[in-house]
């Protein structure tokens, strides 16, 4: 059986518990390629010791995370900024 | 308790001899990718050792295939927690890949095919503990595995033995690789449950 990834939404709840925005609303740049789309767009890799989620585009990975029971930790190495649309603005 | 006990005539985890703290037994070989996997040609397969020096030492397949292999059985332990005992490798040790080459480095990063790094101390590549493994259960070492050919470090968590494996970098300093830099432990010892960063 081969790995299959998810799209980048199946990341919202464990980024919901580190942020009070919706991150997968939130645009990235690749830093690999400039690609930007929303975060929820990213090709999730799941069945592995973490979240990794790799641009679409080039493949190169945007965002991990990976849960400790008592931590959460969030690499964002592949996204040169995250742009959070912000509500009521 | 309830009516039907779980633990009821099942072994116990203490008394499974050569289960770290935390594990589960498991029969089948879960596959576990952090992105699609690499499918490389034998024609186009290489491993090199680089040094702290930039000097090089590599095989091509049929190079690799003609080094003395070995055949071992080993336990291994995935961070996930699942662990499978008994699992038969066929391959090369690092002993010998790394017979001929001059270094003085107490560090190295392993690198793969699709990009794939993890960082091993050199003094646990040594002394029969790491092989570069191409066969499974006798089998060739299929691409959901790490075929052609993956590192097997046993007595660390599975995530060191890097599936897909290319090469060595040798490394004076120690570094994170891709899942030491994402929250893991920089060395990954199931026996002391070094799981996370500060673990
Ligand atoms: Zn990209």
């Amino acid at each position: 059986m081969d790995g299959t990834p998810l799209d980048g939404n199946a990341m919202a709840g464990d980024l919901r518990e580190i942020f009070a925005v919706d991150v997968t609303a939130a645009r990235y740049l690749c830093a690999g390629c400039t690609h930007t789309d929303a975060v929820g767009t990213l090709l999730l890799w799941h069945q592995s010791p973490g979240l990794v989620a790799r641009c679409p585009n080039c493949e190169d990975v945007v965002i991990t995370v990976v849960r400790a029971p008592d931590r959460v930790f969030l690499d964002l190495r592949g996204s040169v900024r995250l742009e959070v649309p912000l509500e009521g603005s | 308790m309830g009516i039907i006990s779980r633990g009821f005539g099942g072994r116990r985890r203490e008394s499974v001899p050569g289960l770290p703290p935390g594990q589960y037994l498991t029969h089948d070989f879960p596959v576990l990718s952090a992105g699609p996997t690499p499918r490389i040609p034998l024609d186009r397969w290489r491993f090199t050792i680089t040094t702290e020096t930039g000097e090089k030492t590599s095989w091509n397949w049929a190079e690799f295939q003609a080094l003395p292999a070995e055949d071992v059985t080993v336990d291994i332990h995935c961070v996930t927690k699942w662990s499978k005992l008994g699992t038969t490798w066929r391959g090369v040790s690092l002993d010998t890949l790394l017979e001929n080459v001059e270094s003085a480095a107490d560090y190295t990063m392993v690198h793969s095919f699709g990009g794939y790094t993890t960082n091993v101390p050199m003094e646990d590549l040594l002394d029969g503990k790491a092989w570069v493994a191409y066969k499974f259960d006798g089998e060739d070492l299929q691409p959901e595995h790490g075929g052609p050919a993956r590192l097997v470090v046993p007595h660390l968590y599975f995530w060191k033995s890097a599936k897909w494996v290319n090469g060595l970098q040798l490394m004076p300093e120690d570094e994170p690789g891709f899942w030491e830099a994402a929250g893991y432990h920089m060395y990954g010892d199931p026996w002391h449950e070094q799981r996370y960063q500060g673990d």
